[in-house]
This record gives C-alpha cells, sequence and structure tokens, in this order.
C-alpha cells in the first residue's frame, strides 16, 4: 500500500510548477519560442486572449500538481526517488507532448487552425506542428530543458522529504 | 505554335499561371506542363522545379502530341485553369486545379491535404495527347524511384513523405522508374481525369477519380464562387481589381494567416542575371497596403487574421520587428545558392532562404504600426499584451530612428540615412500617439511626441534638398527613388503640397521609363547593373497622381501599367520596359496589392474622397487580437 504525503506532492508540485512556468516564459521573453502553456490552455476555453491567459494560468497549476500526484506514484511503485529520476520521468514527459501531443493539438483543440485548414481564413491558434517547431525552432529545447527542472525538482525534493522508501 | 518536343524552348515568366490551395500553389504553363510546386507548404522544397532547370527540375505535363496553339483562361472568378489546345485535327481542354471546400464540408468526408486535379476534354475532333510526370524531390537532387501498385496508382516515397499518382489514361513507368508516361487518343466528348496527392507523414488519401473527381470539381468552383460573391468593390477595373485578388488570396497561408511576396524563388530581375532572390516569405513591409486592400474589397477575415499572424510572429523578435518571417513566424531563414540548378533562362545563382533577414529597416515600424491603427480605427480591438507589444515597438523607434539602415531597398552595401526609413519613423509614433489619444493604449506621450517632431525636423533638414526642390533618397544626397511617393500616401505631408508635387514630378523625371517607374537608378547596390522597372512602384505613382486629383492622369497611367499583365492578368515583381516582359518572382502580392490600392485611390479620387490614415471606419465588429 502506497502512503503518499500529499502536502510535499502540494508544495513541490506548485514550485516545480513555477519553475517551469517561469523556464517557459524566458524562452518567450528571450525571443527563443511563442509556445506559452498557459495560452494554449486558456483558449480551450475562451478566445478573450486576457481571459485566456488567467484561466490557462489557473489550468496549469492544476496540471502541475495533477503530474506531481502522478510523478509521486511513479515514485513510490518504484520504490526510490532523486533528482536524475525524475528528471529523466520529466524528458519523457517533454518528448511526449512534443512528439505525440503537439501534432494532434489541432485535432483536440477547439481554437486551433491545422496544417490541413484552408483556404477557410483562420485567427485561430497556430498550429504547434512536430516538436512545437512553429513556434520557434529553440522550442523543443526550451520545452524538454523546463519539463527535465519540473522533473528534478519532484524527484530531488519528494526524495528529501523522505517519503519514499 | 508549339509541339511536344518544345522543352527546349524556355517559357516566358509571363507564360505561367497559377492555381493553388492557401498552402501551396502549382505554376503551370501555356504548354499545360506544371513546372514549379512545393509541396507541402509554399516554401518547401520543390517537386516539380522546371521553372529553375528543364533539365532535372521535374514536371508534370499534359498536353497534345503534335501542334498546337494555346489560350487560357481562368473560370469565371474562381482559380481554376482552363487551358484550351488548338491542333490541326481537334480541340482539347485542360482543367487545373487543387481541389478546396470549407472547413465545413471537409468534415464529412475525406480529402487528400495536398492534391492537384487535372482533367482533359476533347471538345471537337479528335486530339492525340501525352502525360509526362517527371518528379524530382528536393529541387531536383533527389530522383525517386517510382513504383506501380495497380489500383493504388504510382506511387513513391521520400523520408516518410508519400507521392501518389493515379489516372484514367493508360500510364507506364519508363526503364528507369523515373518518370511516368502515357498516350492516348481523345474523341470530342471524351474526358479523363489525373490526379496527384502528396501526404507529409501521415497515411495518404487514394484520389478517387472519376464521378468523385467531378464533385471535386464542382466543389472547388463553387468554393471559389462563393469567396469571391463577398468581393464588395464597384468602381473601376473591377475585372483586374477581382484577378488580384483571387491571386493576393492564393498566397495567403490559410492555416496561419501570413501572406507570403511570391510563390517562386530565383526568378530573375533580369534575365541570365544575379539578381534572383526566394520571396516565399512574408515581409512585414506592405502590411498596411495589403490590410487595407482586404478591408476594403470586403476580405475582412481574411485581414483580421493577416493582422492576427503580423502580430502573433512578431511576438518573438519584440521590442524589435524583423524584415522577414515564414509562415510561422521563423525568422531564421538562411540564404543558400542552389548551384546545382541552371536557373531560370541561366539564371544563377538559384536561391533559397533570404539573408535579408539580417538587415536593419527601420520603415517596418511605421508600416507595422499603421496596419494596426487601421485595423484599429475599423473596429479592431487590442488586448493588453499586444498593446505593451505595440509600445515597445514605439520605444525601440525612439531609441534607433537616428540609426542608418538598409532601407526599403534592401540594399546589401552600406546603411544609409534613408528619408523614407526616417519618414516611416514618424509614421510609427504618429500612430502610437492617435491610438493613445483614442484610449486605445497607454505610451510616454511627451517622449514620443516630441521624437515625432524631431524626426519631422531632420528630415525637412536634411532629407529635403533645396536646389533640387525635391525630397532625396537619402540625407544630403541629390538622388531620389520610388519610396518617396509614398510620403503622402502614409500621411507624413499634404498631396498636394508643393514639396511632394515636386518631388513626384522629379522622381518621374528621373525614374520614369514608357509610363514605368524604375525603383531608384543611381543607387550603388552592389550587384551588377540591370534590372526592370518595378511594378509596385508604377502603381504608387498612380496612387499619387489619384491622390491630387488628377483622376485622368492616374487612369490613363493605370490602364498603361496593366497592359503589362499576362494573359491571365498576373504580374510579376518587374517589367522589362523595353520589351514588356515580365522580370522576377512572379505572381508577386505586392505588385497585385499596388493594384489593387491603386484601383480604390482612383475609385476615391472619382468620389471626390481623399484618403486619410484611418478614414474608413466603418463595420465596427469588435474583433480581438
Amino acid at each position: 500500500m502506497m502512503s503518499l504525503n500529499y502536502a510535499n506532492i502540494f508544495l513541490w508540485g506548485f514550485i516545480a510548477t513555477v519553475f517551469l512556468t517561469t523556464l517557459m516564459a524566458a524562452g518567450q521573453g528571450l525571443g527563443l519560442s511563442r509556445m506559452s502553456l498557459q495560452y494554449m490552455l486558456g483558449t480551450l476555453f475562451t478566445a478573450d486572449r486576457n481571459r485566456a491567459m488567467a484561466i490557462g494560468f489557473t489550468f496549469h497549476f492544476v496540471n502541475g500538481w495533477l503530474f506531481a500526484l502522478f510523478y509521486a506514484l511513479v515514485f513510490e511503485s518504484l520504490g526510490k526517488s532523486n533528482w536524475w529520476l525524475g528528471a529523466m520521468i520529466g524528458l519523457g514527459q517533454g518528448l511526449t507532448v512534443l512528439i505525440a501531443l503537439m501534432p494532434i493539438l489541432p485535432a483536440l483543440h477547439p481554437r486551433m487552425a491545422s496544417e490541413h485548414h484552408g483556404p477557410d481564413p483562420t485567427r485561430q491558434l497556430e498550429p504547434p506542428g512536430f516538436m512545437a517547431l512553429n513556434y520557434g525552432r529553440q522550442t523543443p529545447l526550451i520545452t524538454l530543458f523546463a519539463h527535465v527542472v519540473y522533473g528534478a525538482i519532484l524527484g530531488g525534493f519528494y526524495q528529501l522529504a523522505g517519503t519514499a522508501l | 505554335m508549339h509541339n511536344m518536343n518544345s522543352e527546349s524552348n524556355s517559357p516566358k515568366i509571363g507564360d505561367y499561371g497559377i492555381i493553388g490551395n492557401c498552402r501551396s500553389v502549382a505554376l503551370i504553363s501555356r504548354t499545360g506542363s506544371i513546372d514549379w510546386l512545393c509541396w507541402p507548404r509554399f516554401d518547401s522544397p520543390s517537386l516539380f522545379g522546371a521553372l529553375l532547370d528543364r533539365n532535372i527540375g521535374g514536371r508534370f505535363a499534359i498536353r497534345p502530341t503534335g501542334q498546337y496553339t494555346s489560350t487560357r483562361r481562368y473560370v469565371g472568378d474562381t482559380n481554376v485553369l482552363e487551358t484550351t489546345f488548338q491542333t490541326e485535327t481537334g480541340i482539347v481542354r485542360l482543367l487545373d486545379l487543387m481541389p478546396v471546400d470549407s472547413e465545413e464540408n471537409k468534415r464529412h468526408t475525406l480529402w487528400a491535404a495536398h492534391q492537384i486535379l487535372r482533367i482533359i476534354e476533347c471538345v471537337e475532333g479528335e486530339v492525340e495527347i501525352e502525360v509526362l510526370c517527371v518528379p524530382r524531390p528536393d529541387y531536383g537532387r533527389k530522383q525517386p524511384r517510382l513504383r506501380y501498385r495497380g489500383a493504388l496508382g504510382f506511387y513513391f516515397e521520400d523520408r516518410g513523405n508519400a507521392f501518389i499518382l493515379r489516372s484514367e489514361i493508360q500510364l507506364m513507368l519508363s526503364v528507369d522508374h523515373a518518370e511516368v508516361v502515357g498516350r492516348c487518343v481523345l474523341q470530342a466528348g471524351e474526358r479523363r481525369r489525373i490526379s496527384a496527392v502528396y501526404s507529409a507523414g501521415e497515411p495518404a488519401f487514394i484520389p478517387p477519380l472519376g464521378e468523385f473527381a467531378e464533385h471535386r470539381l464542382q466543389a472547388t468552383l463553387r468554393w471559389w464562387e462563393a469567396w469571391a460573391a463577398r468581393f464588395t468593390y464597384d468602381g473601376p477595373y473591377r475585372e483586374a481589381v477581382m484577378r488580384s485578388a483571387l491571386c493576393l488570396k492564393l498566397m495567403s497561408y490559410a492555416p496561419s494567416g501570413a501572406m507570403i511576396a511570391a510563390p517562386t524563388t530565383s526568378l530573375p530581375e533580369k534575365i541570365g542575371g544575379v539578381r534572383n532572390w526566394d520571396y516565399r516569405y512574408c515581409w512585414l513591409r506592405d502590411a498596411s497596403l495589403t490590410l487595407q486592400s482586404l478591408f476594403d474589397l470586403g476580405y475582412r477575415q481574411e485581414a483580421e487574421a493577416f493582422m492576427s499572424w503580423l502580430l502573433h510572429a512578431s511576438q518573438m523578435s519584440q521590442p524589435e520587428l524583423h524584415i522577414l518571417y515564414d509562415v510561422h513566424g521563423e525568422t531564421h531563414l538562411p540564404e543558400q545558392e542552389l548551384d546545382h540548378l541552371d536557373g531560370f533562362a541561366g539564371s544563377r545563382p538559384v536561391r533559397i532562404g533570404n539573408d535579408a533577414r539580417k538587415q536593419l529597416q527601420l520603415d517596418i515600424y511605421g508600416e507595422v504600426l499603421d496596419a494596426v491603427y487601421e485595423f484599429v480605427c475599423r473596429g479592431g480591438r487590442l488586448d493588453r499584451a499586444t498593446a505593451r507589444m505595440l509600445k515597445g515597438f514605439g520605444k525601440t523607434v525612439c531609441q534607433r530612428w537616428q540609426e542608418p539602415d538598409e532601407g526599403i531597398w534592401e540594399i546589401r552595401g552600406e546603411r544609409l540615412h534613408h528619408t523614407y526609413s526616417k519618414a516611416m519613423c514618424w509614421v510609427a509614433l504618429d500612430r502610437l500617439i492617435k491610438l493613445h489619444e483614442q484610449g486605445h493604449l497607454r505610451i510616454p506621450l511627451e517622449l514620443f511626441t516630441h521624437t515625432r517632431a524631431a524626426i519631422r525636423a531632420m528630415i525637412e533638414r536634411h532629407g529635403y534638398n533645396e536646389s533640387l526642390q525635391s525630397y532625396v533618397s537619402v540625407f544630403d544626397g541629390d538622388d531620389v527613388d520610388a519610396s518617396l511617393l509614398l510620403l503622402a500616401r502614409y500621411g507624413y505631408a499634404d498631396p498636394g503640397a508643393m514639396r511632394i508635387r515636386q518631388t513626384c514630378a522629379l522622381i518621374h523625371q528621373r525614374l520614369g521609363r514608357d509610363g514605368l517607374l524604375y525603383r531608384y537608378l543611381a543607387e550603388n547596390d552592389g550587384l551588377p547593373p540591370g534590372e526592370g522597372a518595378f511594378g509596385i512602384c508604377s502603381f504608387w505613382a498612380v496612387d499619387c497622381k489619384a491622390l491630387q486629383g488628377d483622376v485622368a492622369g492616374a487612369s490613363e497611367l493605370f490602364e498603361h501599367i496593366l497592359s503589362y499583365a499576362n494573359d491571365l492578368g498576373l504580374l510579376a515583381e518587374e517589367v522589362d520596359p523595353e520589351t514588356g516582359t515580365l522580370l522576377g518572382n512572379f505572381p508577386q502580392a505586392f505588385t497585385h496589392v499596388g493594384l489593387i490600392d491603386a484601383a480604390l485611390s482612383i475609385a476615391r479620387a472619382n468620389q471626390g474622397k481623399l484618403r486619410e490614415p484611418g478614414a474608413e471606419q466603418t463595420k465596427m465588429t469588435g474583433a480581438k487580437l
């Protein structure tokens, strides 16, 4: 029977998500990528940019906690946790997002255009394409790095909290 | 007269027609040969590239085997191209299209992501026709080995991308499996369909022929006719403006709203010359004119999509703007020379990518912010992030306007203080100040107002030559260039002001040739001399005359320039005034934007209206960016 430390999951899930969000935002601010997970999530619910950012931000943090819970389950099932294990899971998550999720996102997202779209004009969200390369050449690197950091924080601090093993 | 062995006779640039689906286009010659096609999108490597190398580029031709003459037209107000071949034994008609339909209709049936449909019909007598399909992916660098898969057609795969050709004419593989060829005799009333599809990294769609293909033709005709029915312009030269709108639509990239400059690369500005550039990207220059043209013709959705792309693309480079972007806003577009290609009519090098991306062109800020201002004046709204970004552009202008730049003509040489660049910096701040005054955003008003005044003072002191009584290309210089025609267009100066009138007169005197205008003459641009008169500059001259109230002169000049369009109403970037030959990349979006804008200016002048920035405040829909 696994015994999860929900307080730690909540705390470190929040901190890891802050780091992930900050790194992705830094990528945008530095002109390396246009990928905004908050915006993409928020526009699932509304076309209003300002509201989308607020909704997306909230949704993104809830996602961050849910994924922290998933990471904790993995740590518990493996019977160990450390920063590099967390980083590896983060890498896997980042790759899944980039390779599997991004190309099919236009089919799932109600406000996202697809590469098959046209000639009807669109003011919808630009499709990310394979590895989200449409949002800038550096996007895959930034996304992977942010997810690796997210996983490393969870793995490292879940271990320190002593809930594993 | 043409015949099937006329491959060695290179077509002229104006010999091509264009079909497309707002993601890619094909250029088709008078002889029924698709000589340029880049799949899956405009700037992908070519699959058929005979346009740039008759031997290794690849082509897809359908035409009579004997001697023939051909005529062309578009089917009504659509982008379905019809080529009619008249032979000694009969007449055949070839329809070429990229099937399109509405997103709603596409949900109900499977669609190929990328398809060309060709339908040939004998309308009189009997005619032997030939089919030749020679795909050469990656700009002719690859020679695929085609396979025949029975009812599934001819096929090859290249790095996960599949090409399929199906035909109602019996075809066969060449000995080396590199070509598909076939011949048949068609009697009057007989009709055959041939279709090619391309799949990028997903299961390919096998294109049905027969009735299914006929339904696709009808759907495509209906879609274009419905699109054309939204055309609201009812002024002079309606037909030419409509064709320009249809052409412009083909150069928009529907998934993002971007507008490319032209669908070709390296069509020469001088036959045999080196001024060969890749235009399959999106220049922010002319953003304002493009936006106004789309709005004024009734294509609000396209205008809003373009505006959305423009602001989205510029997010990555903010608070600075780049010169050009790809259809998704990428700015890393390194220039390469393709040495293995002969080039159009021997014009080498063939280039892909564009190093103009590295240049500083300060006028971009004025053009983008003028477009934003037009958008807002027509009911668009700005969200907080966009407003912050625009303010950032204004601050960049305040910081950088005193720097020399490469200027609007992208001269690959020493940076200079271009008068037009400074004037567009003035326009940028002017539009931001107006947006602030109207409550759409907040800016450091004192800084922007002070800088705007300083720019004007500098232009009037150094950009105007008292002895010539004209504005000049570069500060303290004595040459003029055609960009100065736009000073009145963008509201920097009154079109009737003496300084503007005298500048226009000097530009015509120095740069005019047989009713056309060169963009500049004297400037040392670091390249061997020789290029044509610039299409859009010639239309700017029409606009200038219309703004000054000379409607008759503007109309006469407009008709003269229009006479250089090809038989389909399409224009390239340039025209050789001596021979009337079209030069440069083709068809050129901005030449057609110039045509539309000039016609609209004549229409306004006819009605006694003068254009002012943001004057067309109609249809407040509240579209938000």
